[in-house]
């Protein structure tokens, strides 16, 4: 599912909260869809919309509701963020919704690793760079960020930059469009000698 | 002799088809594969779209939980009018399995149930397995000693085509209990209390292994309960070193090792408990004698307080944090320093993967024997599995809770997410046995506190959250 990533620039829409959980992304209501589309308007939906209904009456303070925010391509998040269910429902909201990359101090490990699959950036910066980003963003919506996912580079709207870490094999997915699923697919005969070697206990056919 | 190894490392290194190299993930095998109706069907998507076969049919199991309702009185047929979207799902499950082999337990069948529920009933779970699941709650299945995480969905289609997946090796976290637990105080209050410890990004890169003789003392399914919500403290996976206690659990149920074959799994089952002198990444120690029975005020399940306690006050939180934390207050329409003992409450719900097993609606029963539920108040209980109804039913438990005036429900996630009918009204209070108390989680506007089915029973008497202690005493 991965496109190509390599450099982008563009705005951030804060949203200063600790430990948003995937629920607050998308809640379970938007879980019994069958294929990956139509969650982008479940996102955020119960901050987004009065009752949580994307029908009805947009928050006019929440951060997608203003206008200055609303071309925003990067989420700028709280610590901790993508915590609770492991719903990949999650990461095709925001890129549903049109985000491409997300820049928090920390991100659960699921979080993180279904986002990755799915194209969106997660971006993980120190306290102070965090804290900057957010003070940048308050005193000038439009202030910009560019992310460089080939040099591991996020160069801050004051001038100068920061590298950020990203899991090695991720990135080169990412960078070069490698499929995951292909490459443990041409892993077939090492799999087929590993099950040779180790019988399994269980078949869930016997119960 | 090799060098001192945790449990994990054990379990690890065992499943590894390709170990970890320059810039590259370990290609870890898969010993049992769980799948469900909500996180998986863009996974067989993925398959059919790739003309992929599943690999090890044999090696998955799936069932219909997190969808389906639990009130005795609609079947499927009536599902299909009140949730055809939900009703879809299920029928996708249905399709897919069918396709390709996969057993499922569905609507009607005796062994279906919530997917963490009958993974250890059935004996199918076992020690030094690695378990995966579209689901993060597969951490519960850690209890038996087995290597359990939950993944996403595009996992799911990794592993139902190659039983593979690509992983980074996990951090070690021993998170030690010494001490015996005082009365009233169980394994929910410990896991509560460990989160609220830890904090609830605390274990986050990290695998927990629960030790120390709180941990030991604990049957199987307080075991489950504590591992059960280790995806809570940030960890993917909590792991308990198997011990007799889980072998005289797991011998006879219908998938464990019978015969001969018990007595090898047995022999090699007792070679994986952690080594003497094997070092963790990290470690923390709680007493367990001096816990409580733990209660959330807030909407994460590390925001929990002894139930004696308060809430904390504004300065008790570091400023960077305190932002979420009155919204946090605000959602739950609570105060700084508030005591949540005596604060009344409209639901109760017992159920969940977290606390849905016998044992627990053992423990619900025995404070609800004889008693009413408080005038007003909608109690649910919910079993985790429909052979945990059916021995509830046989050993009068399930009467007792008529008796008391609660709602005596079918199998399923129920109450605990919002996605199959059970839900909870805008601004209603719930003490719910589940593991999120997140915003909305148990439907929008609704509050959460996460607490132990005695707490949750105890409450159920007094419509008020309420310390099992001095209903018992
Ligand atoms: S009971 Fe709740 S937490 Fe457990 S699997 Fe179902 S929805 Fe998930």
């Amino acid at each position: 599912m991965s496109k190509s990533f390599t450099r982008f620039s563009g705005t951030m829409a804060p949203l200063p909260i600790q430990n948003v959980d995937t629920d607050q992304i998308i809640p379970a209501s938007y879980l019994k869809v069958t294929d990956r589309s139509g969650l982008a308007s479940g996102l955020f939906c119960r901050w987004r919309y009065r009752d949580g209904d994307p029908e009805g009456e947009p928050i006019a303070d929440f951060v997608l509701n203003r206008a200055e925010h609303a071309d925003a391509r990067i989420l700028l998040a709280g610590d901790n963020f993508g915590c609770g269910s492991s719903r990949e429902h999650a990461p095709w909201a925001l890129v549903g919704y049109g985000f491409r990359a997300v820049i928090s101090t920390s991100f659960a490990d699921i979080f993180r690793s279904n986002s990755l699959k799915n194209g969106l950036l997660v971006v993980p910066v120190t306290e102070e760079v965090s804290a900057s980003l957010f003070d940048a963003v308050a005193a000038d919506p439009a202030a910009e960020v560019t992310i460089d996912l080939e040099a591991q580079t996020l160069s801050l709207p004051a001038g100068g930059e920061t590298n950020f870490e990203v899991d090695p094999f991720a990135r080169r997915c990412l960078l070069d469009g490698t499929d995951q699923l292909g490459y443990l697919l041409n892993q077939a005969s090492s799999i087929q000698a590993f099950e040779a070697a180790h019988p399994a206990r269980l078949d869930t056919r016997s119960g | 002799m090799s060098r001192p190894r945790t449990l994990f490392e054990k379990i690890w290194r065992r499943h590894l088809v390709a170990t970890e190299a320059e810039g590259l993930p370990a290609t870890l095998y898969v010993d049992l594969h769980l799948v469900h109706e909500v996180t998986s069907p863009q996974a067989f998507t993925e398959l059919a779209e790739r003309g992929l076969p599943v690999r090890r049919p044999d090696l998955t199991l799936a069932t219909m939980d997190h969808s389906t309702p639990t009130d005795p009185s609609i079947d499927t047929a009536k599902l299909r009018v009140l949730d055809p979207e939900g009703s879809a799902q299920l029928d996708r499950l249905l399709a897919n399995c069918e396709r390709h082999g996969i057993p499922l337990y569905a609507m009607g069948d005796e062994r279906r149930g919530i997917v963490h529920v009958i993974g250890p009933e059935l004996g199918a779970t076992q020690p030094g397995m690695t378990v995966v699941c579209g689901d993060s709650h597969t951490s519960t299945h850690g209890a038996v000693g087995a290597l359990a995480f939950g993944i996403g969905t595009s996992e799911v289609g990794h592993v139902l085509a190659t039983q593979c997946l690509l992983q980074h090796r996990p951090k070690t976290y021993e998170v030690r209990i010494d001490g015996r637990l005082q009365e009233g105080v169980v394994a929910k209050d410990i896991i509560l209390a460990v989160i609220a410890r830890l904090g609830i990004g605390g274990g986050t890169g990290h695998v927990f292994e629960y030790t120390g003789e709180a941990i030991r003392a604990l049957d199987m399914e307080g075991r489950m309960t504590v591992c059960n919500m280790s995806i809570e403290g940030g960890a993917r996976a909590g792991l308990i070193a198997p011990d007799d206690v889980t072998f005289a659990y797991l011998e006879g149920r219908p998938m464990a090792p019978a015969g001969d074959a018990w007595e090898g799994a047995v022999d090699d089952w007792r070679s994986l408990p952690t080594d003497d002198g094997a070092a963790y990444d990290r470690t923390t120690t709680l007493d367990g004698s001096a816990l409580e029975p733990m209660v959330t005020y807030g909407t994460n399940p590390g925001m929990a307080i002894p139930i004696a306690g308060a809430v904390p006050e504004d300065d008790a939180i570091e400023p960077e944090k305190r932002a979420s934390f009155r919204k946090a207050l605000d959602y739950m329409a609570l105060e700084p320093g508030q005591q949540l003992q005596g604060k009344p409450i409209d639901v109760v719900f017992v159920g969940s993967c977290t606390n849905s097993r016998y044992s627990d609606l053992v423990a619900a029963a025995n404070v609800l024997r004889g008693r009413k539920v408080a005038d007003g108040l909608r109690v649910l209980i919910v079993p985790g599995s429909d052979a945990v109804k059916r021995q509830a039913e046989r050993d009068g438990l399930a009467q007792v809770f008529v008796d008391a005036g609660a709602e005596w429900r079918e199998a399923g996630c129920s109450m605990c997410l919002a996605m199959n009918g059970d839900q909870l009204a805008p601004g209603q209070y719930a003490v719910s046995t589940s593991n999120r108390n997140f915003e909305g989680r148990q439907g929008a506007g609704g509050r959460t506190f996460l607490a132990s089915p005695l707490t949750a029973a105890a409450s159920a008497i007094t419509g008020r959250v309420t310390d099992v202690r001095e209903v018992l005493s």
